[in-house]
């Protein structure tokens, strides 16, 4: 996938396996500044709106609204540092959602056989895309795209509309809160960390970051590039189904549509590189890709809040994207001069 | 031309299926129906294919063939006089959006991805917003013709088909089209071998531009003003390309291939519903056939042509 | 790949009906139908009866039909079909008022339309004060959150239009608990909100079209029915109270084709058709936006176009009046958006609301198209926007003063 930007030749190779500390440090810092200029920016606009930006309920709201999100793309950023990515995460969200449902179908006893039949059946999904990718050798854009269609199939043939019920046990992941934390952004925190553990302090994160670096290169030093692509792809799906489980909870159902209305294919992709992960891979990492998803439901907050119409949103989310992409590029460009 | 071979093979294999169930798609009538139907995909695919070869991606152009259609729409708001003076205009936006496109990507270094996903986001939002929510105003007659209409019994549409073919080939015929490959095979020895990298890329992006707004001419006539007409557009485009074992990535594949796969999705589209097992389970089929075409084109032709590492998953 | 959602999509309803085609049945859905009614209909050509058919609603409906509806006359909006009145002292409080509203979204021409009445109607009155607003944007999620967000901005009232049924009707009830809360297009599984406002509903819609093709098309003549995507409850109704018509009709259904409310896509199927049977004698459709589509097919082919209906959407009426077509109008109307804002006002003042509010649902034919067909209006508005009084008409709803 390094070829997705080709035309930014980035910085030296050594660099992009070099330290972790510094290779997390960096665009990071960024997103997290843009995240408080822009809750500041946000407290004066909507100041001067006559309202008040974080309120209890508005805090409450962001995690809410993020949490979903943030998972996906906790497990989009493994596949895009690892030169992947994938675009079925989000008919695999409805997928799960329906699968949690309507296995639960409203008994509290048939939760954990739920929530194993989910993850199950996402890592399948994972497998699949990884192995499509790495022995039929097929892009991953057409690959996950040809998986997604497949996943859409089934799911439209069998399901027309909601199904299945979730007890109110478990509805309680997706509404109860500790203080102004909701147990949902637990969730996403227990993930990243999970995530964050995985990249930085283990083989497989040594090993991601190689091959999105470099494939020959790590290949050549002896990294099972295709195992460590496959196995990137399993967490990404593993992930989509958590936020398919955390959606059937708020929603009190599984939904044909949910994954798709709320865009978490482009939108988790959108959120990576907006969080400073190279959409080539090797470069970036999980606290990025949190600070970019808090980012967008901050701004989100801040449309609502201000009351500004969709369209004019949709515009303002496609220039955010796009500059801050070019910010980064600006700043890598810059060192390796 | 022999990459473009497999696709063709598969091509007619799908017509004569099409034929044997429907005797009628033989007749003039019916197959220039079917190329009718065909063109505004086979358009876009030709437009993608020169962003896709040059190693990139254009995600805008679904959303921009709707903007153009709303366009379109509203500032001719049904008075004939206005028809030429706003196709120009259509055409003049679909270069400009391949042109910040282009400019972006190639100078601003970012991945085409990106920024082509932005731009299908600031199309979408800025074109409703300037019409409030939905399309107003109306097409004209003679804006209509070109998605309507014929010389005789021979639609617009396949002729305009014909001539952005006939147009595509030979531009990749030209210098412009070795050019392009160059910089899509590998764009670092194309720099250094004096090619002009960024330039054949703002080209291409200007080109998928182009065809976009050439498409939006064809479905707006064909159907009207709508405000879902590109929908998913981008992804039915790259999908035929990709069909067509144009490799994502760059630097592989050829034009006709490209329009070849357009093609072949339209045909298996149409044999799907002719067969009636056209289901939800479509979707699977559609699935499972172009990763198997990629698959199939991944393992064999590389072999075939070129002796490289096997670097399939970054496909170049 | 939108372009065969239409296939994929009629054939997955077949299946989750249960359809007696060559594909197995084993994977239907455990729902069952909830109807008794959802008799066999083998050789009509209509399917079975869609899983969201309830048979007292569609009675209901069609009854409906021939009731006066009580209120004034000239503002439709403010009338009610047999109307049981609820009691809400309880919530009688002086303004100023702070208004809420959850709005599904506005992704379409219809909701556009009723948006900007809605607005409009919240401008008459000055006892509003703030009006606040979220978008859900189509996401069901999105509205849940919203729904809470609201509860704590100090609303007077809330007013609501569901995304869908099942998955909103948690968020809904636990703001029922706070709030007055009205609810409208879309209902809920709760009884908690103090009205819920509606036109009669799809089942009438479907059946209006239904009967005047059964009318006006000759025994044994073919009709296309064109739906645009299944499982959307208010569409499934309209569908299902057809098939009952047609299945009691001579007419011949030849086909259930879904359009994704695509021009295109709408265009071809109904060229395609016109090929396969070279005569097609009506078609019915689920909603107006490709109406024009569909009769351009028939235009473009060379032939009559048949008798068919449309809703009631500024295309498709030009096209109506200009083409002298036999068509009719049964409608979904967008003046219902006013109606949310008068039933918040009326239960902030103490006044009672019916608690089902259903609204007249006029439809337009022959006989009254000039009165509905309003100039200079862009060609997705919707005739039945009550809005010709209101401050800002015509050029708020994209129209131009004649």
């Amino acid at each position: 996938m390094n070829t997705l930007s080709r035309a930014r030749r980035p910085a030296p190779r050594s660099e992009a396996r070099g330290g972790l500390a510094a290779r997390l440090r960096e665009p990071t810092q960024v997103v997290f500044l843009a995240l408080l200029a822009l809750i500041a920016l946000g407290w004066v606009l909507v100041a001067l709106d006559g309202g008040q930006f974080l309120t209890m309920e508005s805090v409450v709201g962001i995690q809410q609204r993020s949490a979903a999100l943030g998972i996906v793309a906790i497990g989009q950023t493994l596949a895009i540092l690892a030169g992947s990515l994938d675009l079925s995460v989000a008919y695999l969200i409805s997928l799960t959602s329906l699968v949690a449902a309507e296995i639960m179908a409203g008994r509290d006893g048939n939760v954990l056989p739920a929530v194993a039949a989910v993850l199950g059946v996402s890592a399948l999904v994972g497998l699949v895309n990884g192995l499509v990718i790495t022995r039929l050798r097929v892009h991953a854009f057409i690959a996950t795209l040809g998986v997604a269609l497949i996943i859409k199939g089934v799911v439209d043939h069998l399901y027309d509309g909601p199904a299945g019920k979730v007890p109110e046990s478990f509805q309680l992941l997706g509404y109860s809160r500790i203080g102004p934390i909701p147990v949902s952004a637990v969730l996403w925190a227990g993930v990243a960390v999970v995530a964050w553990f995985l990249l930085s302090r283990t083989r497989l994160g040594y090993r991601v970051y190689a091959v999105g670096g470099n494939e020959e290169v790590a290949r050549l030093s002896g990294i099972r590039t295709g195992r460590a692509i496959v196995l990137t792809h399993v967490l990404c799906s593993v992930c989509a189904g958590i936020a398919g489980l955390l959606l059937a909870s708020r929603l009190g159902a599984g939904a044909p549509t949910v994954g798709t209305d709320g865009g978490y294919d482009l939108e988790s992709i959108a959120a990576v590189v907006l969080g400073g992960t190279a959409l080539a891979g090797g470069k970036g990492g999980v606290s990025g890709t949190v600070g970019g998803v808090l980012l967008l439901a901050v701004l989100d907050t801040i449309f609502n809040q201000l009351e500004v119409n969709s369209f004019v949103k949709d515009v303002v989310r496609g220039v955010v994207i796009v500059v801050a992409v070019a910010v980064y590029a600006r700043r890598i460009k810059g060192r390796s001069v | 031309m022999k990459r473009t071979l497999p696709i063709l093979a598969v091509l007619m294999v799908l017509l004569a299926a099409i034929a044997i169930a429907n005797p009628h798609f033989l007749e003039p009538a019916g197959f220039l129906a079917f190329l009718k139907r065909a063109a505004p995909l086979v358009i876009l695919a030709a437009g993608q294919y020169f962003v896709i070869v040059s190693g990139e991606f254009d995600l805008s152009v679904g959303s921009l063939v709707t903007a153009e259609v709303v366009i379109a729409a509203r500032l001719i708001d049904g008075d004939g006089s206005a028809t030429w003076p706003v196709i120009a205009l259509l055409i003049v936006i679909g270069l400009l959006v391949g042109l910040v496109n282009g400019v972006v990507t190639t100078k601003l270094r970012v991945p085409s991805f990106i920024v082509t996903l932005g731009m299908l986001l600031i199309l979408s939002g800025a074109v409703f917003l300037w019409t409030g929510g939905a399309p107003r105003g109306a097409l004209s007659e003679g804006f209509r013709a070109f998605g309507r209409g014929g010389l005789g019994p021979v639609p617009w549409s396949v002729l305009i088909l014909l001539a952005v073919g006939a147009a595509a080939i030979w531009l990749m015929r030209a210098d412009f089209g070795k050019t392009l490959i160059a910089t899509g095979d590998n764009e670092r020895a194309a720099a250094l071998s004096g090619v002009r990298v960024d330039r054949a890329k703002i080209i291409a992006f200007m080109l998928s531009g182009l065809a976009a707004a050439v498409a939006a001419i064809l479905l707006g006539g064909f159907a009207g003003v709508s405000a879902q007409v590109g929908q998913g557009l981008e992804f039915s485009a790259i999908t035929a390309v990709v069909l067509g074992g144009v490799v994502l990535g760059g630097g592989r594949g050829s034009v006709l291939a490209a329009m070849a796969g357009a093609f072949t999705l339209e045909a298996l589209f149409t044999l799907l519903n002719l067969y009636g097992i056209s289901g939800a389970l479509e979707f699977t089929v559609q699935g499972v056939i172009i990763i198997a075409a990629v698959a199939a084109g991944a393992v064999h032709l590389p072999r075939m042509f070129t002796p490289r590492k096997g670097d399939a998953h970054a496909a170049s | 790949m939108p372009r065969h959602k239409a296939t994929v999509a009629v054939f997955a309803v077949l299946v989750v009906a249960g359809c007696t085609t060559d594909k197995p049945t084993a994977t239907t859905q455990p729902a069952a139908p909830t109807s008794s009614a959802s008799r066999s209909a083998e050789g009509s050509g209509t399917g079975e009866q869609s899983k969201f058919f309830v048979q007292a609603d569609f009675d209901a409906q069609l009854a409906m039909r021939a009731q006066a509806p009580q209120g004034p006359a000239d503002k439709p909006w403010e009338q009610a079909i047999a109307p049981r009145m609820a009691d809400t002292a309880k919530y009688k409080k002086d303004g100023p008022y702070h208004l809420c509203f959850s709005n599904a979204a506005v992704n379409n021409p219809w909701r556009q339309v009723g948006w900007k009445t809605m607005q409009a109607e919240v401008g008459l009155h000055k006892e509003i004060t703030k009006f606040t607003t979220l978008d859900a944007e189509g996401k069901d999620d999105k509205q849940i959150s919203d729904i809470a967000e609201l509860q704590a901005k100090g609303c007077d009232a809330l007013i609501v239009s569901p995304n869908t049924t099942a998955t909103l009707t948690p968020a809904v009830t636990a703001a029922c608990g706070k709030v007055p809360v009205i609810v409208f297009d879309r209902g809920v599984e709760t009884d908690c909100p103090v009205t819920f406002i509606k036109p009669i509903g799809g089942y009438a819609f479907g059946a209006d079209a239904a009967e005047f093709l059964v009318e006006k098309v000759p025994a044994g003549g073919k009709v296309l029915a064109l739906r645009i995507l299944p499982g959307v409850d208010v569409l499934e109704t309209r569908w299902s109270a057809a098939k009952m018509t047609f299945d009691k009709s001579k007419v011949q259904v030849v086909g259930v084709e879904f359009t994704d409310g695509d021009a295109a896509k709408t265009k071809s199927i109904v060229s395609d058709y016109i090929q396969r049977y070279g005569k097609i004698d009506g078609v019915w459709m689920d909603a107006g936006a490709t109406a024009v589509a569909a009769i351009e097919a028939f235009e473009d082919a060379g032939l009559p176009v048949p008798p068919i209906n449309g809703e009631d959407q500024q295309d498709f009426l030009q096209k109506w009046k200009d083409a002298n077509l036999t068509a009719v109008a049964p409608t979904y109307p967008t003046y219902q958006w006013r109606t949310p804002v008068i039933a918040a006002l009326k239960i902030l003042k103490g006044e009672e609301v019916p608690k089902a509010w259903n609204l007249p649902q006029p439809k337009v034919t022959s006989e009254n198209l000039s009165t509905y067909l309003k100039p200079n209006m862009p060609p997705l508005h919707y005739a039945l926007c009550g809005c010709e009084t209101l401050p800002g008409f015509p050029e708020a709803w994209g129209g131009k003063k004649s």
